[in-house]
């Protein structure tokens, strides 16, 4: 029987049933090999349900440091009996199947060519402890003191989890400890040299941080100045509503009249939540509002409005699988387009991409000097793989020194002194007219906003020449704000090279290691990850100057690529699609396997050509 | 529609208020509704009860939705913000402003397509958070920018032109005590002496405050066999009481029948002072209102006055324990915990 054999490489998985008190115990097993300092890379796979569905939690250790999924299973840890054989059958050959022994099952159900062990988890943890949720939740310690001791996980460090998960809660830590060492103790005495896998104390966690993209945006949002929020429950954004206000909590309270430096609404949907985020920034206040894809086309007529009246706002998508409800669990990047150009008539919109929780921080909070800055409304992209998992990451930074830009407001004494005032009136040549806040002078300033057409002074028009005059400073706004939105990052490969490669988003962490592995493999590709749109010019110049460019996304229609070519004017022809939307996390076995495919069949045609 | 400037002159024999400002410092543009349209009254009545109460216009932000009604706020107070949103939307508009800023006096201004068919979710939830605000509808039964199609409000039976609408109406004053509007009203566009001393006590009420106005559409809803026809409202008009608002308490000077006069302190110390008219109609019995306001319906009355008083009105912004200043004044030494504070943060994800 072969047995995979690796030190800090290798993907476990556990299948569990949805509230069963799996989550807690999967976390622990993962944190503790995070505090053995090996990185890891963690992905919740569940369903659109409370109670009762699979679910299922990969584990990716990888001293190398990738933190993407990579795709297959060394380990396998079915828990959950609807979805025995797919589990069993998403194993690697040669990899191993730890499972629940205490009831007898045919050889049918395992396969030739992998390794089996199985523990008696149930029959130890009811042997042990009488009340049925005692026997459920401490069985699931069971199987992680067992799991444990075969990777050679450090016991301390498993004890000291239970102690900080159970602070406060102390008459919980002695079953949790008992149960871990339960499982221990079987695999110690009968299991010793079952797994060929191992966890190695290494140094490589350093002082990154483990947190998922809601919590961090949520914070983003906090240090940027977001006064109001204004969201409707749906997943997979509602975490970071509610992040925003735990996080309120302990940093937005007054010290010393305890009174709140926010207001938070819960709306009664999806259209009332952007419309109070938009009356909140005409009035003055950082506002945003959490949503997903849904969400966002119930939104429409508003983004359409807060463009054309230009109104600060901030829209976070946490995007899943669409269309209509989906795959409301599952992740994707399928709301490009309808963000981009969301709203009815010409619209527009700017957008930013973060990679991962850390940059989902940064650019949460930079979206709200951009939405001031630039009067519009700024949609910050996550999707779930990014909002819903922890991911390790760098630290969150703050640059003290750092004033919110609050863009062009006209003041009481702006006015007082005689300023011209036109509301939509481009007085610095760069598209961004001023402001006035409602409130700001008795006999000055005051302007009516709507969504029918005006001229340059706010006046009603329906005249085509000032139509078209407006329509045209909002197009040359958008030149305006690729110099403010976050440019790309390029990489060149390391031997000349004429394919490129654009990401953006969750993708980039499968696509760090994608891009090492297809190099070791002699394919060389320059990269650009996106972070923004509209696009910066470097993005056409990159296209332009590679003969063909793969564009790797989260969706079916290559959304990203219908932007490239329409917004870059690019013949369609320069991009290859490398599509992944199954709803799962892609992997950077996906990518490298399918560039690997495409760029031997274009070294064929290449050679037919020359022939 | 503003393209319709407004001269600036003034007639001198127009006295100045408390502040200074007249009358006409309370106007917008020109009206650019039919001659007649009774949208142009509650226009007039919003400026006379702003100019009495010593507003600064300023302070006043009008947020409409979309129609005839919504158009109204460009025709008064031409010095203070206004925002013509989306149809239906207005108050979710108004609820962010108003979380923004709690310093201004809100004035949401819909009609009844506006507040009870499209946007009747908004209109209920608005009330049920509390918002300080002055909610009125513009209330004539049809559409008349899409000329003349019958609104949720009108009656079942009620005749247009070229229709019979057979469908049950909405009545926004029962919504608005169900969801829990602390101040409630019903006027009539023909009656400015009714309509301005309810339209001060709203502004001066620190909650919800909600009054429907029947202002009839003299293009499309103003014949036999509408209810919301001038004619129709002046003979069904059943007036439960007539108000009048003080500033400061003075003395009663008039000499009332015992137990027709009743006076209830707002929380700002205005007074407002009913004159009943109905003896057994109580303000203050929400319950009561509701019953009151179905049977005389079914009696074919349109029941106007102040309907329902809460004088310790509740708020949201009090509800959430916002700060005492406006969100929107707080900056980055308020707002940003700083980077001190980030070392712990990032302490608790490792």
């Amino acid at each position: 029987m072969p047995k995979i054999e690796a030190t800090n490489d290798f993907v476990v998985k556990f299948a569990n049933v949805n509230g069963s008190g799996s989550a807690s115990a999967n976390e622990m097993f993962a944190r503790s090999i995070l505090r053995m300092g090996v990185p890891i890379a963690t992905r919740n796979i569940f369903p659109s349900n409370i109670q009762g569905l699979p679910t299922w939690f990969e584990v990716r250790v990888s001293g190398a440091g990738w933190i993407g999924r990579r795709g297959g299973v060394d380990l396998m840890v079915p828990m959950n009996p609807q979805t025995w054989d797919k589990d069993v059958a998403s194993i690697d050959p040669g990899g191993y199947l730890f499972y629940d022994s205490s009831k007898p099952l045919p050889p049918s159900k395992f396969r030739q060519d992998i390794n089996v062990i199985g523990v008696p988890l149930t029959e130890m943890a009811n042997s042990r402890w009488q009340l049925p949720r005692d026997r459920q939740l401490l069985k699931n310690m069971v199987y992680v003191g067992a799991l444990a001791a075969l990777l050679g996980i450090e016991q301390e460090t498993l004890q000291k989890l239970v102690e900080e998960q159970f602070a406060g809660k102390d008459r919980l830590i002695k079953p949790n400890h008992e149960a871990l060492k339960i499982g221990g103790d079987y695999v110690r005495e009968k299991l010793k040299g079952a797994c060929g896998l191992t966890v190695k104390r290494l140094d490589k966690v350093g002082n990154r941080i483990f947190v998922d993209g809601n919590d961090a945006a949520a914070l983003g949002a906090v240090y940027g100045g977001a006064t109001v929020c204004a969201w409707y429950p749906i997943t997979p954004s509602t975490s970071m509503a509610e992040a925003f206000m735990a996080h309120c909590k302990k940093l937005r309270v007054d010290s010393v009249t305890k009174k709140n430096k926010f207001a938070i609404i819960q709306a009664e949907d999806e259209l009332s939540a952007i419309g109070a985020v938009i009356g909140a920034g005409w009035n003055g206040a950082r506002a945003f509002t959490a949503t997903s894809g849904p969400g966002i086309s119930l939104m429409q007529e508003f983004i359409g409005l807060a463009y054309f009246a230009e109104i600060p706002s901030v829209i976070f998508d946490i995007q899943r699988g669409g269309p209509s409800t989906g795959m409301p669990t599952r992740t994707q990047q399928s709301d490009i387009l309808i963000t981009a150009y969301a709203g009815h008539g010409d619209t527009k919109h700017i957008l930013l991409f973060p990679e991962d929780p850390h940059e989902a921080f940064e650019l949460s909070a930079m979206a709200f000097d951009l939405a001031e800055r630039l009067q519009a409304p700024i949609f910050v992209m996550q999707d779930l793989d990014i909002g819903m998992n922890s991911w390790l990451c760098e630290p969150f930074s703050w640059n003290d020194s750092k004033l919110y830009d609050r863009g062009k407001v006209m003041t009481y004494e702006d006015l007082e002194k005689g300023k011209e005032f036109g509301r939509y009136l481009d007085v610095d040549g760069d598209a961004i007219p001023y402001r006035t806040l409602p409130g700001t002078h008795p006999t000055k300033g005051a302007f009516f906003t709507r969504g029918t057409s005006r001229d340059r002074y706010a006046k009603y028009s329906e005249e085509g020449a000032v139509y078209v005059d407006n329509m045209q400073r909002l197009l040359r706004k958008l030149e305006t704000a690729k110099k403010y939105v976050p440019h790309p990052i390029a990489h060149h490969a390391k031997e000349p090279t004429r394919y490129g490669v654009i990401y953006f988003g969750s993708t980039s962490a499968a696509m760090a290691e994608a891009l090492d592995v297809l190099e070791s493999k002699g394919i060389h590709l320059d990269t650009m990850r996106l972070r923004a749109f509209p696009f910066p010019d470097e993005v056409i110049e990159f296209v332009n100057a590679h003969d063909q460019v793969f564009v790797v996304e989260q969706n079916r229609d290559a959304q990203m690529r219908t932007l490239l070519v329409n917004e870059g004017a690019i013949d369609p022809a320069r991009f290859i699609s490398i599509l992944h939307y199954d709803g799962t996390p892609i992997t950077a076995r996906f990518i490298t396997k399918s560039i690997s495919e495409r760029m031997t069949l274009l070294g064929a045609a290449r050679r037919e050509a020359a022939q | 529609m503003t393209y319709l400037a407004k001269p600036k002159f003034r007639h001198p024999s127009l006295v100045p208020n408390k502040l200074g400002f007249t009358h006409r410092d309370y106007e917008g543009s020109i009206s650019t509704l039919c001659a007649g349209c009774g949208h142009d009254s509650i226009s007039t009545a919003l400026i006379q009860a702003c100019y009495e109460l010593d507003i600064e216009p300023h302070r006043v932000a009008k947020l409409s939705g979309i129609g005839c009604s919504s158009k109204t706020p460009d025709y008064f107070l031409g010095q203070s913000h206004g925002f013509n949103s989306v149809h239906g939307r207005m108050p979710s508009v108004l609820t962010g402003a108003n979380l923004a800023n709690r310093d201004l006096i809100y004035l949401g201004v819909s009609g009844d397509g506006d507040s009870a068919s499209i946007g009747l979710g908004q209109f209920v939830h608005c009330i049920r958070r509390a918002i300080n605000m002055v909610y009125i509808t513009e209330n004539n039964g049809v559409y008349g920018l899409t000329k003349g199609q019958f609104s949720a409000t009108a009656d079942r039976g009620s005749k247009s032109k070229t229709s019979v609408n057979n469908d049950a109406p909405i009545d926004l004053i029962g919504m608005a005590l169900l969801a829990g509007a602390t101040f409630v009203a019903r006027s009539f566009s023909g009656d400015k002496h009714q309509l301005v001393p309810i339209i001060k006590a709203a502004i001066s009420h620190k909650g919800s405050a909600f009054i429907d106005v029947i202002s009839p559409c003299v293009q499309f809803n103003n014949g036999a066999g509408s209810t919301k026809s001038y004619d129709f409202v002046r003979e069904h008009n059943a007036a439960v009481n007539r108000l009048d608002f003080i500033e400061e308490r003075d003395e009663i000077t008039a000499e009332y029948e015992p137990g027709t006069v009743q006076e209830v302190e707002q929380h700002d110390g205005s007074i407002l002072r009913l004159h009943k008219l109905h003896l057994d109609y109580d303000p203050s019995d929400r319950v009561h209102a509701m019953n009151y306001l179905q049977q005389h319906h079914e009696k074919g009355e349109v029941v106007t006055g102040l309907l329902y008083l809460d004088p310790e009105p509740r708020d949201t912004h009090a509800a959430l324990n916002t700060v005492d200043v406006p969100l929107n004044s707080l900056g980055t030494r308020e707002l940003c915990p700083g980077s001190k504070a980030l070392e712990g943060i990032n302490d608790d994800y490792r």
